[in-house]
């Protein structure tokens, strides 16, 4: 037993760059509470009025309920909509931006910095560019999802394909199929069950957009939610807070068990 | 015997690349010089090999002795730095990638893993087999294949022993299975040479037998030039009319299996 080396050290000691970086970034979140205020006080001293603001929106107002549920409608409609034009836009740009299946470096880092572009402006963003250029409504809000599921899609999709275990795609690639045909064969069918999980995930983040988006005017529920809030209808309001967590709950829960089933 | 392997190895390089070619057997395959390096290691260090159409070729050889290597470089999977291939009558470096992709249609390559697509059907792996015959996608899937190259794929799937396993995915086959699938994929590619690399290695004893045993049987029914890898010397004396041994990146052993026995071989590896 003597003879048996001692057993390695718990942790790793990280070098000098590295215990620098961790004292840097646990430094950079100290100053970044105090750069916005974090005030356990201020938080204390809300709760009053927040307790107030519960208290007036209930019972909820359901007067207008046939609105509101046109309007949740129209909500998961962009989220459906924006989310497949993403999806199908996601799959070339994707081929094209993974590193192995690409034709060229240049439409490689091209297509990858447009995917980040997309990604890095938020929705609201897109969403008032959109507004802009097609006017009011959901088409707007339509528009302004499939940019950011192209952005989401997009970058994840080319990872799943990187991915893919290599020996199918020399096996085609030996037997003399094209570098579309290998993609599609070996590298598509492998890659799928990401693609399906990216893309419910996807819809999932785009249903909580579409909510958001109503209030720059890019349609939806948003903007009946805003009006209920500026009209201090705390129960109308309350009605529609209500119905957007029963659709996004739905939601999840729907593309969790779609997960499950097709994976 | 070490040294009478050295002897025989200085000996077959000497001799060049056709000397085993004779007019009457057009050669399918054969390399000269062939030299691949992976950073500052040398795989392969000028090789030359010339296989007879219709010959059956063991390649064995220690680990790293580069066996896999240079049935890749032969189908320019793994791209060769120096020296001659000829397959099938055409100089495989020289050709661009169109022209390879129609000379790689006419090689078979079974692979120790089998690299078959996990989540398609048997059935959808065995018409991949076809795929560099049209540039249509009808051939991706076989839900989208013509009735008549869907029966072609049966037929293979038949001469492997496995038609009623057609419709289970790849991923769901026993690792024999998965292996005659490949074997099925290489039949459909209507191939006039085939390689395999290790197409046994990952097989338990009974299904490696199986599969050496249904590969070499339908080369030999087809009439095609069969060269496969193994660690396995039973199998390179059983399987093959002619055994070659790699050590070191250079040929160290050439010789008819006939008469062989596994010690006579294990020097390969000394």
């Amino acid at each position: 037993m003597a003879d048996v080396a001692p057993a390695p050290a718990r942790f790793e000691r990280p070098s000098l760059l590295t215990f620098v970086m961790m004292v840097a970034v646990g430094a950079f979140v100290i100053v970044s509470f105090d750069g916005v205020g974090v005030s356990l006080s201020k938080a204390w001293d809300g709760l009053p009025a927040m307790g107030r603001l519960v208290e007036r929106m209930f019972p909820p107002d359901f007067s207008r309920i046939a609105s509101v549920g046109g309007a949740l409608l129209e909500t998961f409609q962009m989220a459906v909509a924006g989310t497949a034009l993403g999806v199908l836009a996601s799959i070339p740009l994707a081929i094209l931006a993974s590193r192995r299946h690409s034709p060229a470096t240049p439409v490689y880092l091209a297509v990858r910095a447009l995917i980040s572009f997309f990604r890095t402006v938020p929705d609201l963003v897109w969403a008032l560019i959109f507004v802009v250029a097609v006017g009011l409504g959901p088409f707007a809000g339509t528009l302004a999802i499939m940019i950011d599921t192209i952005g989401f899609c997009g970058r994840f999709f080319a990872e799943a394909m990187e991915e893919v275990e290599e020996g199918p795609q020399e096996a085609l690639s030996g037997l003399g199929a094209g570098r579309l045909a290998v993609v599609f064969c070996a590298v598509m069918p492998a890659a799928l069950p990401s693609l399906v999980a990216t893309s419910l995930f996807s819809l999932e983040k785009a249903t909580r957009s579409s909510v958001v988006l109503g209030l720059v005017g890019a349609g939806g529920i948003g903007i009946e939610l805003k009006v209920a809030m500026e009209m201090f209808s705390y129960g109308q309001a309350c009605t529609i807070i209500l119905a957007v967590f029963l659709l996004v709950l739905a939601v999840e829960q729907a593309s969790a068990w779609l997960r499950r089933r097709i994976l | 015997m070490t040294a009478a392997i050295s002897q025989r190895a200085i000996a077959v390089d000497a001799v060049g690349l056709s000397a085993r070619c004779i007019p009457a057997a057009p050669c399918d395959l054969v390399v000269g010089g062939l030299v691949k390096r992976f950073g500052e290691a040398t795989v392969l260090d000028g090789v030359g090999l010339s296989v007879p159409r219709g010959q059956s070729v063991a390649l064995i050889g220690s680990n790293g002795a580069g066996k896999s290597t240079m049935l890749r470089c032969c189908l320019r999977l793994i791209e060769p730095d120096e020296g001659e291939l000829n397959l099938l009558g055409q100089n495989i470096r020289a050709l661009r990638s169109g022209a390879l992709r129609q000379l790689r249609r006419r090689i078979g390559f079974v692979f120790q893993k089998h690299n078959l697509v996990p989540r398609n059907s048997a059935l959808t792996n065995v018409l991949h087999g076809a795929i560099a015959r049209t540039r249509s996608p009808r051939l991706w899937h076989q839900a989208l294949a013509s009735r008549q190259s869907r029966e072609e794929a049966m037929a293979c799937l038949d001469m492997v022993g496995l038609a009623d396993l057609a419709e289970r995915r790849a991923d769901r086959l026993s690792g024999g299975q998965s292996q005659r699938v490949a074997i099925a994929r290489t039949l459909m590619q209507r191939p006039a040479i085939v390689m395999a690399d290790e197409p046994a290695a990952s097989l338990d004893p009974v299904a490696a037998e199986e599969v050496m045993a249904l590969l070499f049987g339908l080369m030999k029914k087809q009439g095609l030039t069969l060269i496969y890898t193994s660690h396995n010397l039973r199998h390179a004396i059983d399987y093959a009319d002619r055994v070659v041994g790699l050590r070191g990146g250079r040929i160290a052993f050439d010789a008819a299996s006939a008469g062989q026995d596994a010690a006579s071989l294990e020097a390969v590896y000394g």
